[in-house]
């Protein structure tokens, strides 16, 4: 034996028979299911017709261009990232009044959370929905934009937030989707807060910063790094929880996929599509927020 | 042996202070002058960390007055901060920042506090970190330190803020032994320096060589309070005695 002789290589992990008979007990159980539903279900699959709902050719412009599912994919997607950024926002600020000694902020950020979770989503939606176009929309006159003006017509709005005449729709359900959320990340944001010893506010209080820049500087930032695991669960749930604006008429996928559904009627076809597109979108966020972790992991050593 | 000046820094008087019913702190009077070395020492329990996370009101007190350079403080005070920013703070468990890297943690109160530009900022807690022999771990972040250089890295981060008077809570009670003298060297450094210090720990070599005096606190009061020569060969109080045989007994 040499000190200086590599150690041993690590066990390989690799299938054994029992692996292999499994998995073909399951191989062959989804084949029969599929096979029986063929036999019962007379059913014509005719996927071209849903298909060209997914992109068109347009013959005036000479290009292809995006269909309604699509259309509505981006709406998703759009609604997805905003609703991510504005329900951060929200759950960080109450996840701190939350943590707070202020009464007034600890029952008002408590409210909002209690009201949120025990209420069903599609109820609160119903709701607040009506609440936004109602009260909050005449208040910033997002009902009388010039949907003409070069401010909102043009390439970059219409890439941020979609077509210029569709955006008080988009709002309303951005707005619906990120309070609804925005009280789930608010629990995860205060055990986040929570679980950062209290030592290290004492620290940060020790050199004589403000309060807000101890949770700025030193709290924060270590609490947001901690729960990145499951606010990344919280942000896919936040894109499969999009689709109930569609009850509110946001012309986003499930909404969009429900008219091509009926138009066609390639029932299946439609909403197997819709399931695949709202799969790509939700896993390459897990795979986005994968590397999110492993990247905060890697500067924290 | 004592360069302490006539100048009283911090003045607690009256001081009292309960959790719940439980009296924590009775009548604690204690005045230390700027460049004095004052050890607090007693059994765990005996509310020497209490007192002196007072004097920066990381505990609040019910009773008592206490003054740091002249200023009164007071439970809940408004200004609280321009305190805290005069009087330093070791902690027994460090506390340093771990997301930041070690000058991060040591740039971070005085670009905050002092409105001092980043290269400012850089350039004296470099000053700081050679001062506390750990310049080369600069850029390292505090988890990959040892628990002697993590301390002796928030031993600089208090001086950062350049403060009148620095508060030791058992800095070297939760090192391992080998790591404990390169602490105390730091501090015994510091205290040649002029530096005013309250430090509550039981190394009782640090105390013979620095403390002008030593404040013996036993139930939350102060028993006893000596220069080291005649409290460790010569305690008045029973306490006392008993305290230093178990300290010394084994």
């Amino acid at each position: 034996m040499n000190r200086t002789d590599p150690p041993p290589a690590p066990p390989r992990k690799r299938l054994t028979f029992v692996d292999l008979i499994l998995f073909g007990a399951v191989a062959a159980l989804v084949l029969y299911a599929v096979y029986k539903v063929n036999d019962v279900l007379v059913y014509d699959w005719n996927w071209s017709r849903v298909l060209g709902f997914v992109i068109r050719w347009d013959p005036e412009t000479g290009h292809w261009v995006a269909n309604l599912l699509l259309l509505g994919l981006f709406t998703t997607l759009r609604l997805a990232v905003w609703g991510t950024i504005l329900a951060t926002v929200i759950g960080v600020v109450m996840g701190f009044c939350r943590t707070s000694d202020n009464l007034t902020l600890k029952i008002l950020s408590r409210g909002y959370v209690e009201l949120i979770r025990n209420i069903p989503p599609v109820v609160f939606i119903f709701i607040f929905f009506f609440f936004v176009t109602s009260q909050i929309f005449p208040l910033l006159g997002v009902d009388n934009i010039d949907t003409h003006s070069p401010a909102v017509d043009n390439s970059v709005f219409r890439v941020l937030f979609g077509r210029p005449e569709l955006f008080g729709n988009f709002l309303a359900g951005l707005l619906c989707l990120a309070m609804f959320e925005g009280a789930y990340v608010t629990e995860i944001v205060r055990a986040g807060i929570q679980s950062i010893p209290k030592g290290q506010w004492e620290a940060g209080q020790a050199i004589g910063l403000s309060p807000l820049n101890v949770l700025r500087d030193v709290i924060l930032p270590q609490a947001l790094r901690k729960v990145l695991p499951p606010m990344a669960g919280q942000f896919i749930s936040l894109i499969k929880d999009s689709a109930i604006v569609s009850l509110i008429s946001i012309q986003e996928l499930t909404f969009l996929a429900t008219e091509v559904a009926s138009t066609t009627t390639r029932v299946f076809e439609t909403w197997i599509l819709v399931g695949a597109m709202y799969f790509a979108l939700c896993y390459s966020f897990a795979l986005l927020f994968g590397w999110l972790e492993r990247r905060a992991a890697r500067t924290r050593r | 042996m004592s360069d302490a000046t006539n100048r009283p820094l911090v003045e607690i008087a009256g001081l009292c202070k309960w959790y719940g019913d439980f009296s924590a702190l009775f009548d604690i009077n204690l005045t230390v002058h700027e460049r004095e070395k004052v050890v607090v020492c007693g059994p765990s329990g005996s509310g020497k960390s209490t007192m002196i996370r007072c004097i920066n009101q990381l505990e609040a007190h019910q009773k008592g007055t206490i003054r740091v350079d002249g200023t009164d403080v007071t439970p809940g005070m408004k200004d609280i901060e321009k305190i805290r920013r005069e009087v330093g703070m070791v902690f027994q468990s460090f506390n340093l920042f771990p997301h930041m890297t070690i000058l991060d943690n040591l740039t971070l109160g005085p670009m905050r506090n002092r409105g001092m530009s980043k290269a400012q900022a850089r350039e004296l807690g470099m000053h700081y970190l050679e001062r506390v022999h750990i310049a080369e771990q600069a850029a390292k972040f505090p988890t990959q330190l040892s628990g002697g250089q993590q301390q002796r890295v928030a031993i600089a981060r208090a001086l950062c803020m350049k403060p009148k008077v620095m508060l030791f809570d058992e800095p070297t009670s939760a090192l391992d032994p080998e790591m404990i003298a390169g602490v105390l060297d730091v501090m015994i450094e510091l205290a040649e320096d002029g530096m005013t210090m309250i430090c509550v720990t039981h190394e009782m070599g640090f105390a013979r060589k620095v403390a002008d005096r030593v404040v013996f606190m036993d139930e939350g009061e102060i028993v006893e309070i000596a220069e080291p020569e005649t409290f460790f060969n010569a305690p008045r109080t029973d306490r006392a005695q008993l305290f230093l045989s178990q300290l010394l007994g084994h």
